[in-house]
């Protein structure tokens, strides 16, 4: 510390005559290399914990995947065995595996493009509209945000009921329309469809807040400078707006195809706990082979597999958000 | 042709053109309301409009029945006491843990900060789905299964990368000169962050609470697992409504509305700041 105190005088001098107080000198004092045991010991508590309820299970996840583990082995009747890559080949050589990886694929896929188009949207159209509808529309997505998934999709099950169902009599009222008694689950597409509206929908408030946020960051000055030079909304959109929100815009879709492929409550609760074959994504389908046929090991290669698919995605999402801790 | 008519624009234009985009506002609002709003409107009708095949958009009788036969319903005051006890212990337990380490990424130039970073952001990737199972056998193991404190240590997996990434934002906005210039005045280091930012950081800190209370205050997949039916909390206590005979569904929206309203109203008192915190140098970055 000293140390540095004597260094800097050789450049300081005409800074301490411009600025009376030596604050600037600080910072370089604090970045020395030294003392580096003091935010070791602020994280321990935090690294602690996460190694024992994350870092444990994730290890035992890799391990399981690799066992026999069923009934037996957790109740500790038999020991777990090591049986090499027989969950792998058992997984990845079955067929419906394979339809419910594709059908994860579209649903999340379908899910993160609408939730983002719509978000954006709505996001933009905010900045256009007067005080008061933007307050209500506020209001009415935070609404949506607030609420609970489990609620959430309660009252969805109850807008898209085939009997009473509010959305069927309203569709009916439409002229030739007759949606009268329609079930919606009868069909696993139908049914997803329903599923992805209410995942959009309880996706779009945080998207739409978000952009929002980064759209009064927005210099007002670039935007009109690029009317002025005679592009259109769209131009000025593309080429100014865009650019801008580019590490929103990545941070949000990343976010929102982890989210996305990890939906659960809203498929299981929708299926009143049993979601048929034609409903099952990789997170249903984990669940199923581990707490329905009681193969836990199955289970874990399944969802150890989600988790592989999905580190591409989290590739680029790690370093958009590197960018933003190193910037600090 | 906005293009051409924006540089003279006369003062009645720009309220002219809004009138288009507020129709479209509205639309969203309504769009977006609709869940909410329908909810409310089951919550209220007595139980035998609910179940009209062609219901009435707006509401006709208004009754409380549906909210005591919500109450009624295998006891509500239990799941939601037991909500109550895991969240409060998982928001104090993720505060003050994940404060310590926000301070330590966002005020400490340190070896392995990166990989600090790295490490506690990748845990927020993995889906919780993925982890219900060795979570399941680990809490076997620790004798945790079916217990309130079980449940808190596994929801900290959730909460805490969250309370540090969040907080982190909220430290970052606070200029590093104000403590700077405490410690000149005579401050220790844990002096100058105790006058001048922890007063600095109250907002943030109130926002990601109740933010991270409504977390784990939802959470229902590993509620359902490692709860059975004696212990269940608030989330999974919605799903009583229904039973082989059907679901019973306007008290079951009166139970939601019970559950929603109070987290909702909670959520737009603080979302602003959120919004604030979670984008914390994401545009400058």
């Amino acid at each position: 510390m000293s140390a540095a105190d004597t260094t800097t005088p050789t450049k300081a001098p005409p800074a301490r005559q411009a600025s009376p107080p030596a604050v600037p000198r600080a910072p370089r004092r604090r970045r020395a290399p030294g003392g580096s045991a003091v935010p070791w010991a602020l994280l321990a508590p935090c690294l602690l914990i996460l190694a024992l309820v994350m870092g444990y299970p994730l290890v035992r996840l890799v391990t399981l995947s690799f066992q026999k583990f069923g009934q037996s082995q957790l109740w500790g009747f038999q020991p777990a065995e090591s049986v090499g890559l027989d969950n792998f080949t058992k997984v990845l050589g079955d067929s419906e595996f394979w339809s419910v990886v594709l059908r994860t694929i579209i649903f999340a896929g379908g899910s993160v493009v609408f939730t983002m188009v719509a978000g954006m949207l709505i996001a933009l159209l905010l900045q256009r509209v007067s005080g008061w509808v933007k307050t209500l529309v506020n209001i009415a997505l935070v609404a949506g945000w607030g609420m609970p998934i489990i609620v959430a999709t309660t009252v969805f099950k109850w807008l898209f009921d085939s009997d009473y169902g509010v959305f069927n009599a309203v569709l009916s009222k439409l002229p030739g329309v007759d949606m009268v008694g329609h079930n919606w689950f009868a069909s696993g597409p139908q049914g997803l469809a329903v599923i992805m509206l209410l995942v959009v929908w309880g996706a779009v408030p945080f998207v739409v807040i978000t952009l929002s946020a980064g759209l009064t960051q927005v210099p007002q000055e670039l935007e009109e400078a690029a009317r002025l030079d005679g592009a259109g909304s769209w131009g000025v959109f593309r080429y100014v707006t865009l650019p801008i929100l580019k590490p929103i815009v990545v941070m949000l879709t990343t976010l929102s195809v982890i989210w996305d492929m990890g939906v659960f409550p809203q498929v299981f609760v929708m299926r009143g706990g049993h979601p048929e074959a034609e409903f099952q994504l990789l997170t249903t389908y984990s669940y199923d082979r581990a707490f329905v046929v009681n193969d836990y090991a199955q289970g874990s290669a399944i969802a150890l597999l989600t988790v592989l698919l999905l580190l591409g995605v989290v590739a680029v999402y790690m370093r958009q958000m590197l960018k933003i801790g190193e910037v600090e | 042709m906005s293009a051409v008519a924006t540089p003279r624009r006369t003062p009645s234009g720009p309220r002219r053109s809004k009138l288009g985009w507020n129709v479209l506002g509205l639309l969203v609002f309504v769009t977006a309301g609709f869940p909410v709003y329908w909810m409310l409107n089951t919550a209220f009708k007595p139980a035998k409009d609910a179940i009209d095949p062609d219901p009435s958009l707006f509401p006709t009788g208004v009754t409380l029945d549906n909210f005591r036969r919500a109450l009624d319903i295998a006891d509500f005051w239990g799941p939601v006491g037991r909500s109550l006890i895991v969240s409060l212990s998982v928001v104090v337990i993720g505060i003050v843990v994940g404060m310590l380490a926000a301070l330590a990424i966002s005020r400490f130039a340190f070896r392995g900060r990166k990989i600090v970073i790295v490490g506690i952001l990748a845990v927020q990737m993995v889906p919780l789905v993925a982890m219900i199972i060795p979570v399941f056998l680990l809490l076997n193991d620790l004798d945790q299964y079916d217990r309130l404190s079980g449940l808190v240590i596994t929801y900290l997996t959730f909460v805490l990368p969250f309370t540090v990434w969040t907080l982190r934002g909220f430290i970052v906005n606070i200029p590093k000169e104000l403590e700077e210039a405490a410690m000149v005045d005579g401050c220790s280091r844990t002096g100058a962050f105790l006058r001048v930012v922890f007063p600095l950081l109250a907002p943030g800190m109130v926002a990601t609470s109740v933010y991270a209370f409504i977390q784990a205050w939802n959470e229902y997949l590993y509620a359902l697992m490692l709860m059975s039916q004696k212990n269940q909390t608030a989330t999974v206590w919605l799903g009583n409504f229904t039973t082989k005979h059907g679901t019973e569904y306007a008290p079951m929206m009166a139970g939601a509305t019970m559950m929603a309203v109070p987290i909702v109203v909670l959520f737009l008192i603080v979302q602003r700041k959120m919004a604030a915190g979670l984008t914390a140098g994401a545009v400058k970055g």
